[in-house]
């Protein structure tokens, strides 16, 4: 308990001292100031923990070459604990203390919340994750980027994995009632009426936080289900999949990237074995994945946590874009992110006219044996 | 039929899980009339400390009912002491305050333990191992109810008994029941309120540790945050069954648990929140003092 009292104490005094070391140095010269918004402390701060370190992590070798414009690059972080509420706050503070470009927000309903204040007052924004389709296809965030696909893709991917691979015909769709729980869901079902011969059978929002999900368990039973697609994130799949297998349910379970963390299998333990979750294809052959991924090592002795390579792609995308735009100026940036590619962990990707990435894909994942392995 | 009996066990465990904890908060409000928020991270301490405890009996090469009862006590003990320590730090010295007071000292308490635990621990969900041996039951059963759940429930059950029999037949209950009579009586008589006090905030306490480390055992998971929601459902319980009654509580409890089972079951889980609620707010209006509560004369 100490130990880990001691590291947080060294970790933060660490940031402190760099942050300070930076200003002192380059007092000279105005930074480009970057803003990180994430859930960085409660129950989702191992999303948005990772983004942070990738963008220190991808700063610091762009100010050990000069920094862009000739400018050093200065973070601003900021968390928003993923809760809309206090993403409008995030959001202002970010905007009045100066930020230039926006790399964030975690949690789609997060995002959402934020996005208006920043588009009045012209700030591009970059998500590592949050993938909820409306954020780009609506047409209502022109500032707003993502360097991962859009949920109406992976729920898709889901769909056909689970009907024409797992030959699952009946199946039930169950999700956490937020907003990317409930959007993946509601998409799954809608393929699902769609597809020739499968059907959902079941279609429910159950509480996160709940601490037992007997009933809902049992009601997928009772359905004949011979799949669930849940919409969600990893705490409440692992206590479903959990409570299903104790039930001696051996009932495919078919998830989505909040599914797919290491915390997951973690948690689950042996009752996350075959499980599938669908994730951001496998870039890990990548020169640029595989030389993030050691500096991450290097630096904090770990391997990296969820979306480390999205918020790595999308910091380096933000500061090339700036860089090669010759401004900060909104619409020069912009103009650069649509048009030019730049090669990032996740591959050579730009952006289309909507704000989504293109280059970047999903793949679908089976826990085999502690791990998630690429299903091909 | 099947269907209908396998929700009642399930709504029999989940509401056995909320008296567990519920019997804290009826406890505390009996004697000293304040909802003290902070129980809820008293549970959540209560499974830390027996995580702690038999990772490290584990590490030892201590195996089954032996790390189970040993984390067990700790926790107990460990849960015990934030007890006495809380009611100490954030309760007594606003005895005499108005009853806001040590209300919003209570919320203070839960953010802080909560917070403490989020820096001194992590913020990831942590696997908890299941502690309670696993014990065959017949055929047609077996998937239906498991032996930590059958644990859970005779544990409430258990629990509720010698808690009655201690406030009806001991010295200790006596002076308890004088204290929540008329607290100013109760030491004109002699009787040390401050140490019944402490000892009901311990009882409580010790039921929470009870309670954390049966429920994450069941459930397999814990983070800091999992006594919010918990005391939230269990302080609903215990007004439902009557605040300051011990059967009331678990009665309330597991009222609730078989709403919220049935409610998923035969309706559906979108509405689970919304029926245990209605019901509290209908029972609230048609019977004010709960289901097993007594209506008490207030003096003006």
């Amino acid at each position: 308990m100490r130990r880990f009292f001691c590291i947080t104490v060294v970790a933060m005094m660490t940031m402190a001292l760099m942050i300070t070391g930076c200003a002192k140095k380059e007092a000279a010269k105005e930074p480009v100031k970057l803003g990180v918004a994430g859930p960085h402390s409660g129950d989702l701060a191992s999303y948005g923990i990772p983004t942070v370190r990738a963008a220190e992590l991808a700063v610091k070798e762009i100010n050990a070459t000069g920094g862009i414009l000739g400018r050093p690059v200065e973070l601003l972080v900021e968390d928003d604990v993923c809760k809309p509420e206090v993403a409008t706050n995030t959001a202002t503070k970010l905007v009045s203390d100066g930020a230039v470009v926006v790399l964030g927000h975690i949690c789609s309903g997060a995002t959402k919340a934020a996005l208006g204040i920043y588009n009045d007052a012209r700030i591009i924004v970059m998500s590592p994750s949050a993938t909820n389709p409306d954020l780009t296809q609506s047409g209502d965030y022109p500032n707003f980027f993502r360097t991962i696909a859009s949920d109406d893709m992976q729920a898709m991917l889901g769909v056909k994995f689970t009907v024409n691979k797992l030959g699952a015909k009946k199946v039930a769709v169950i999700h956490d009632k937020g907003d990317y729980g409930k959007g993946y869901a509601e998409f799954a079902k809608k393929y699902l009426d769609e597809m020739e011969g499968a059907e959902a059978v079941l279609f429910e929002g159950i509480t996160p936080g709940a601490v037992d999900y007997s009933a809902i368990v049992q009601k997928i039973a009772k359905s004949g289900a011979e799949a669930v697609i849940y919409g969600g994130y990893h705490p409440e799949a692992s206590k479903i999949v959990t409570q299903m297998r104790k039930k001696q349910m051996n009932t495919f379970f078919v998830s989505d990237d909040g599914v797919k963390d290491v915390t997951f299998i973690k948690v689950a333990g042996e009752f996350a074995e075959g499980v599938y979750a669908s994730g951001p294809m496998d870039v890990s052959d990548l020169p640029m994945y595989k030389s993030a991924v050691e500096a991450h090592k290097a630096q904090y002795g770990e391997d990296p946590g969820a979306f480390f390579k999205e918020g790595y792609a999308a910091t380096l995308a933000l500061l090339n874009a700036i860089q090669k735009a010759g401004s900060t100026e909104y619409t020069a940036v912009e103009k650069v992110l649509r048009s030019e590619y730049v090669d990032t962990p996740v591959g050579s990707i730009s952006f289309d006219a909507k704000g989504d990435a293109i280059g970047v894909g999903f793949s679908m994942y089976k826990v085999v044996n502690g791990e998630y392995v690429e299903q091909k | 039929m099947d269907y209908f009996f396998e929700l009642f066990l399930g709504g029999l465990t989940r509401g056995s899980i909320y008296a567990l904890i519920a019997l804290g908060y009826t406890m505390v409000y009996g004697i000293i009339e304040l909802i003290n928020f902070a129980h809820g991270e008293i549970y959540m301490i209560g499974a830390f400390t027996a995580l702690i405890v038999a990772s490290l009996l584990t590490m030892a090469g201590f195996k089954g009912l032996a790390v189970l009862a040993l984390s067990m006590v700790v926790a107990v003990i460990y849960a015990g002491a934030y007890g006495f320590t809380v009611e100490k730090i954030a309760y007594k010295p606003l005895r005499q305050a108005s009853r806001l007071s040590p209300l919003i000292s209570a919320i203070g308490m839960s953010i802080f333990l909560q917070n403490y635990v989020l820096l001194a621990q992590t913020s990831d969900f942590l696997p908890f191992p299941s502690l309670i041996p696993k014990f065959g039951f017949m055929a047609p059963y077996e998937p239906i109810f498991s032996s930590s759940e059958l644990v859970i429930v005779s544990v409430t059950a258990t629990v509720m008994v010698l808690l009655t029999c201690l406030i009806k037949f001991t010295r200790m209950g006596k002076a308890m029941r004088a204290t929540a009579q008329d607290r100013k009586m109760a030491m004109l008589a002699g009787i040390n309120i401050n140490r019944v006090i402490s000892t009901t905030f311990v009882i409580g306490s010790c039921l929470a540790a009870v309670g954390g480390v049966l429920i994450a055992s069941h459930i397999g998971q814990i983070n800091f945050y999992i006594g919010f929601i918990a005391g939230i459902k269990a302080f609903t319980a215990a007004v439902l069954g009557g605040i300051g009654s011990v059967p009331g509580a678990v009665l309330g409890s597991l009222v609730l648990g078989w709403t919220e089972s049935f409610v998923t079951g035969y309706i559906s889980s979108d509405y689970e929140d919304v029926f245990a609620f209605l019901l509290l707010v209908l029972i609230l209006i048609f019977r004010p003092e709960g289901i097993l509560g007594k209506s008490r004369a207030q003096k003006v």
